[in-house]
């Protein structure tokens, strides 16, 4: 025994991984405040992703193309099953549904210019189609949400589609919601609100209940618009077999699987991080819901949550899906996040690539705010230039695997060109393990 | 039954429903029309833009005059859920009962209901006037936003829940409010819309002072802990 026990070596201090500092954060939050945090954005915990997959790519047994020579299509056609006029697009990655009133009307103007130089879509979102992004778009795909704001049978039969919105991958089973502080006079207009409220969506739809109320309101819009224009139906991924099955059986051409990682202007972090399933998870129930009726490729599919580089695009097509398309990938490509802003964010308590108060309005970079001298910092002739960079670096990579992998069409992708890193990501896609030939629940290892 | 003069007949039993949609959608639909063998037949005369008017003989089905601009409509008959549903301008009258979400998020023109209305009549209205001769089933006004509600018999549970600016009218007995929603005040100027609303809505044989006036007490237009019990 030593006669001086404070020379006795101590361990190092150490944080409980269970009450890490974010943790202890939240309760200290929830503690001084009473209530619950909002915030934009997506799920910030890791997940299972496609980073948890890998190309195989050609060699003895396959036959690569030549990299930059032999051609490899991105074109993609949407809304082929009942649509007189389907949706023909020159890339498959798409600009999800972000409203005006989340998102600034310059961002909205840029998220157009970008996607029509490309020649793909974007999409409105909550509260209306404004006449800047109609004009600015070339594709332009119609948000049919609970709430109906702004919802008017002469935008919609401007739409070259029409998006039923059941749900999004940020919050499968909640409505949105869009805090006071964004709620200008434009706003409140379009949406027939007062201003400066706290706005929330329903989150059901008014005046349907079930796929078969569902078919019944697609007949209605189809008679409106002619039987022109291509219904998609976009869901949040939860029990996404069952949820495909009955879009498709409700008369969709198209639908929308949005997974967890999609963000939202604003919603309750609990919410954010707690429901709904990652998109990896998603992708292949869906496949097979589609398979299993007879409609893979009939119906397309289009995927989104957490698509970020050439390479997530040519992982979710090689899994089945027909197109992808980006939200938040779209709006850092917009300059969200940029370390210029460092010094803004920093007086915000963020920094940069950590911002998430899309809910408060007072985004330095002009995107999700109605602030207008904050808007105006956001030039839309640049941002779309920047989207338009943004989507043709993400097309070019997706080909760059394609060719490697020997196909001559970006849909010639397919599961057997995947394998899984892990045992998670294996299970889930029921791609073989890396090296193996094997998923868990496949009888032999 | 007997037809004035220059009024078209649509027979649906011998044409489709694309065909009577798109007929009465086309420029130079104007003027009068009758739909004959509608029977419950969903999505009829839906989306029209011209000033036509259009009597639906018999029973509609959901959606009835759905997204209506400018043309007047008529039920001679019940309609199904979500009649009238975002009507923009002109009219809707139903002369029998109607299903739940009656004029749902109407935006404007006026929805006429003799009957009673199911659950949910007038669910996140934007604008529009709805009268109903009879009682309104649960829910309605939900979220309503902007317009005038007016019922001559009683409201179910739950009435005017999460209103914004919609002002209701109750003649009878309201079985219960809901989140949000208060009695207000019947002002003149109140008796006098109501008036007038009555008057558009053809009844003649009640007064506007035999009804209570029901709006937003605007307490969750701002999130307040304080309140989270209300929601």
């Amino acid at each position: 025994m030593t006669e001086n026990h404070h020379d006795v070596t101590k361990t190092f201090p150490r944080y409980s991984a269970t009450f890490d500092e974010f943790t202890i954060s939240q309760i200290q939050r929830a503690a001084a405040t009473g209530i619950y945090d909002i915030r934009g954005g997506g799920t910030k915990r890791k997940l299972p992703h496609f980073d948890d997959l890998l190309f195989l790519g050609a060699s003895m047994s396959r036959y690569p193309l030549e990299g930059y020579r032999e051609r490899c299509g991105t074109e993609v056609v949407l809304g082929t099953r009942f649509a007189k006029k389907p949706i023909h697009l020159k890339t498959p990655v798409t600009i999800a549904g972000m409203s005006f009133g989340a998102l600034s009307a310059q961002a909205k103007e840029a998220l157009g210019r970008g996607a029509s130089a490309v020649g793909t879509s974007t999409t409105t979102g909550d509260g209306g189609m404004t006449p800047e992004e109609r004009g600015h778009s070339s594709t332009l795909v119609y948000q049919y949400l609970p709430s109906r704001y702004g919802m008017n049978p002469d935008d919609l039969r401007k739409a070259d589609a029409i998006e039923i919105v059941v749900g999004q991958g940020a919050k499968p089973g909640g409505g949105g919601m869009l805090l006071g502080q964004k709620i200008s006079a434009r706003v409140a207009k379009m949406r027939d609100l007062p201003e400066g409220i706290d706005q929330r969506s329903a989150c059901r739809h008014p005046d349907w209940t079930g796929p078969d109320d569902l078919e019944i309101k697609i007949e209605e819009i189809r008679e409106i618009t002619n039987w022109e224009k291509p219904i998609y139906v976009k869901v949040g991924a939860s029990r996404p077999y069952y949820d495909i099955s009955l879009a498709v059986k409700s008369g969709a051409d198209v639908v929308v699987l949005d997974g967890m990682q999609g963000g939202t202007a604003a919603t309750q972090e609990v919410f954010i991080e707690h429901v709904g399933l990652p998109i990896l998870a998603a992708i292949r129930p869906a496949v097979q819901a589609l398979q299993d009726l007879g409609m893979h490729r009939k119906v397309q599919l289009i995927v989104s949550g957490g698509i970020r580089t050439g390479a997530d695009v040519a992982k979710a097509l090689a899994l089945g899906a027909d197109a992808v398309a980006i939200g938040t990938a779209a709006l850092i490509a917009l300059g969200d996040q940029s370390p210029d802003l460092a010094a803004e964010y920093a007086k915000l308590g963020a920094k940069p690539g950590t911002y998430d108060d899309w809910q408060d309005g007072r985004d330095p970079a002009g995107i999700t705010t109605q602030d207008p001298e904050l808007a105006k910092r956001l030039d839309p002739i640049l941002g779309g230039r920047r989207i338009a960079n943004y989507l043709s670096v993400m097309t070019m990579e997706a080909q760059t695997i394609a060719r490697a992998c020997g196909k001559s069409h970006l849909h010639n992708l397919e599961p057997e060109d995947l394998v899984a890193l892990n045992m998670e990501a294996a299970a889930m896609t029921q791609l073989p393990l890396a090296g193996t030939n094997w998923y868990p629940g496949k009888a032999g290892f | 039954m007997s037809c004035a003069r220059n009024t078209r007949i649509f027979d649906l039993g011998a044409s489709t429903l694309r065909e009577l949609n798109s007929t009465l959608q086309q420029e130079g639909a104007e003027g009068a029309w009758e739909i004959h063998n509608p029977a419950g037949r969903h999505s009829l005369a839906v989306g029209l833009t011209q000033p036509v008017s259009v009597t639906i003989d018999g029973h509609a089905g959901y959606y009835a005059a759905g997204m209506n601009q400018r043309a007047n409509v008529v039920v001679n008959g019940n309609a199904g859920q979500g009649v009238a549903e975002n009507m923009m301008s002109g009219s809707v009258h139903v002369k029998g009962n109607a299903g739940s979400s009656a004029g749902a998020t109407a935006h404007g023109g006026l929805l006429v209901i003799d009957g009673d209305a199911g659950a949910r009549c007038g669910i996140s209205m934007k604008g529009v006037d709805i009268v109903v001769r009879g009682s309104v089933g649960h829910m309605s006004a939900f979220m309503a936003q902007s317009g005038n509600l007016v019922v001559c018999g009683d409201a179910g549970e739950a009435l005017g829940d999460s209103l914004y600016e919609t002002n209701i009218f109750v003649r009878g007995a309201v079985k219960s409010l809901g989140a949000d929603c208060e009695e207000k005040e019947m002002t003149p100027e109140d008796i006098q819309n109501l008036t007038k609303l009555l008057s558009k809505g053809g009844v003649i044989d009640i007064k506007a002072d035999e009804f209570r006036r029901y709006g937003s007490a605007r307490k969750l237009y701002h999130f307040r802990v304080d309140n989270a019990s209300a929601y």
